[in-house]
């Protein structure tokens, strides 16, 4: 037995050597490194909090990046978890050609962080591109997608709403996985569509409902391809993103003390929201019995 | 008399209600249609917008660059293979031959490194008990959730201090060591679904645990292997952020930064040239994924993802 114990962490040892060097020690020394004025030439000089209170009291760049990044996160998340439903919900009938369908969807997601698709955005959005020469037809006059800065975020935001496939593919294999029946009863006694996905299908499928809004809010808060090739945070900072602003402290100013604490700002909101999220699923996550997880 | 007339109610409100039923089930027939109907229509024109942007950029990468922002069709008029000739040249002195080698030698050590230790790591997790296993596999957990920003910095300032900027070190070393926790998470949990009798047959016979990990393990976690390899392989084709800021010398640039470079250097008017090798870039990507589209639906339904 001892012999076998010992078997279980050699086997894990590549794995907690890793842990260790680039995610526990790393974890810390930049907690610590928020402190300190760091610059890599010297070595790290203790500040306190004085990065903290320069990032809350007089740095208005971060205070319109944080802004920025709070309202692309709550505009992105529940529009490509809703986009994504829907289809999986119109998905899970009997048609035909329906892997045709659910592959066709899914290719944007391949592609994801792809920078030809972000090179491809700067195309199609441009103020001759696809996108307006398509509205041409319908007599709609061109929009300046990246020039006026209430639109660029939203078409940053359209980019990853475009990649709603793997979430669509989680949703569609939960309401593959409901039992049939339970429509049958519901239609018997008269629910109509709209009264069955409210009342059946949603309570059942919130753990993946769940598991969705913490994948994609973890994801949409890191988000920086997007921004970085086809804005470059512009214009008027409207599309600097946390982690834009994160980038260019770290590896364009070197700044690493002060950009650490951006990091752990972002850090701290995104376990924040994280944490509401489980502790408020006791309320509307519904697990059945030992079946389902 | 009465018994007869009762009879011909009954058989009348009977051919009423039969009617009443085939007339119930002729609507139900139409709605079920129109909904179907509907259903295609819905489909099909979200598939239509969400694909029409790639098969634009394909047909836009062989039209000439007075073409690109004055036709929206799919056909170019005078197709033209100049961007790709004159894309693939690039403006520095390397082709795109070279980057796409680049990055063939980033992702292949990476993908191979993924597979060994992610496998190790899972078999440790599904089959054996040691102290602190627990806090281990939360461990894993943990990392899944983990914002990388938080620890992007140190590990920097790490792999700087090793002297392994401008190499691929960073790009390997990590994910060598079992640090994509995604992958060490589908495995354990597509392990604890194989019951372990095989491998106990196997340690009858006189098998040591490496053994039976290598001739018996291995084998049944093919298909998840395969996952694993492919979305390592993507993610790896895609990724932008990491190269960008370890990889320095231009020589070194794997096809994702050289893209970007392409679009800082390459003069305002030659669009196609950018379009055309956009094209190149996520061709290897689209290609994997139709040759074994099978193995990233089941990996994201299993596990649950990213992307």
């Amino acid at each position: 037995m001892t012999r076998k114990r010992a078997l279980g962490l050699i086997y894990l040892s590549p794995y907690i050597i890793g842990l260790m060097a680039f995610t526990a020690i790393p974890f810390i020394a930049s907690f610590y490194l928020s402190f300190t004025d760091y610059n890599l030439m010297r070595s790290p000089k203790w500040t306190g909090l004085e990065n903290y209170i320069k990032l809350f009291t007089s740095d208005r760049t971060f205070r319109r990046s944080l802004s920025v990044t709070l309202l692309y996160v709550f505009l992105t998340v529940p529009l490509k978890l809703a986009f994504a439903l829907f289809i999986a919900y119109i998905l899970n009938y009997k048609l035909r050609c329906i892997n045709l369908f659910r592959t066709a969807f899914y290719v944007p997601s391949i592609l994801g962080g792809s920078i030809a698709i972000a090179v491809l955005w700067r195309y199609i959005f441009a103020t001759e591109g696809l996108v307006n020469m398509v509205l041409a037809w319908f007599g709609i006059e061109p929009v300046n997608w990246f020039g006026d800065p209430t639109n660029a975020l939203f078409t940053i935001t359209l980019l990853r709403c475009w990649q709603f496939g793997s979430a669509m593919v989680i949703f569609l294999a939960a309401l593959q996985s409901i039992d049939k029946s339970l429509y049958e009863a519901a239609a018997i006694d008269g629910a109509s569509k709209l009264r069955s996905f409210v009342f059946i299908t949603i309570p059942l499928i919130t753990p993946v409902i769940f598991f969705n809004l913490i994948m994609q809010m973890v994801q949409a808060f890191q988000e920086f391809n997007g921004p970085y090739i086809i804005t470059q945070g512009g214009p008027l900072k409207s599309t600097y993103l946390l982690p834009l602003y994160i980038y260019d402290e770290a590896f364009k100013r070197f700044d690493m003390g002060y950009a650490s604490a951006i990091a752990w700002v972002l850090f701290l909101i995104i376990m924040a929201l994280t944490l509401v999220a489980f502790w408020s699923s006791k309320k509307w996550v519904f697990y059945a019995g030992d079946k389902r997880s | 008399m009465t018994d007869i007339s009762q009879a011909s109610d009954v058989f009348t409100a009977g051919a009423d209600a039969l009617a009443e039923a085939r007339r119930h089930q002729r609507i139900q027939q139409r709605r079920a249609r129109i909904s179907a109907i509907m259903r295609y229509a819905i489909l099909f024109g979200v598939g239509l917008v969400m694909l029409y942007p790639l098969i634009w950029l394909v047909g836009a990468s062989f039209k000439t660059n007075a073409e690109i922002f004055a036709n929206p069709g799919f056909i170019p008029r005078e197709p033209t293979t100049e961007g790709y000739v004159q894309g693939w040249e690039t403006s520095t002195p390397y082709t795109f031959g070279r980057f796409f080698w680049n990055s063939f030698l980033i992702i292949l050590p990476k993908t191979i490194g993924t597979a060994i230790s992610c496998t190790m790591v899972a078999y440790g997790f599904a089959r054996f008990d040691f102290p602190l296993k627990k806090l281990l596999f939360s461990s894993v957990i943990a990392i899944l959730l983990l914002p990388n920003v938080v620890t992007r910095i140190p590990q920097y300032i790490l792999f700087r201090e090793l002297g392994w900027l401008d190499s691929f070190l960073p790009l390997w070393v990590p994910s060598a060591m079992a640090g994509d926790a995604f992958f060490v998470f589908m495995l354990v949990q597509f392990l604890r679904a194989i019951p372990d009798d095989m491998e106990q047959a196997a340690r009858v016979d006189g098998c040591n645990s490496w053994q039976t990990l290598l001739f018996v393990v291995v084998p049944m976690l093919a298909p998840a292997l395969i996952s694993v390899c492919l979305f390592q392989f993507m993610w790896t084709m895609n990724d932008f952020l990491g190269p960008l800021i370890y990889i320095s010398s231009v020589d070194k640039y794997p096809v994702s930064l050289a893209l970007k470079l392409s679009i800082d250097t390459t003069e305002a008017f030659e669009w196609n040239r950018i379009l055309a090798m956009s094209v190149l870039t996520i061709t290897p990507a689209l290609a994997v994924f139709f040759m074994a589209q099978k193995y990233f639906i089941e990996g994201i339904s299993a596990g649950g993802i990213k992307g």
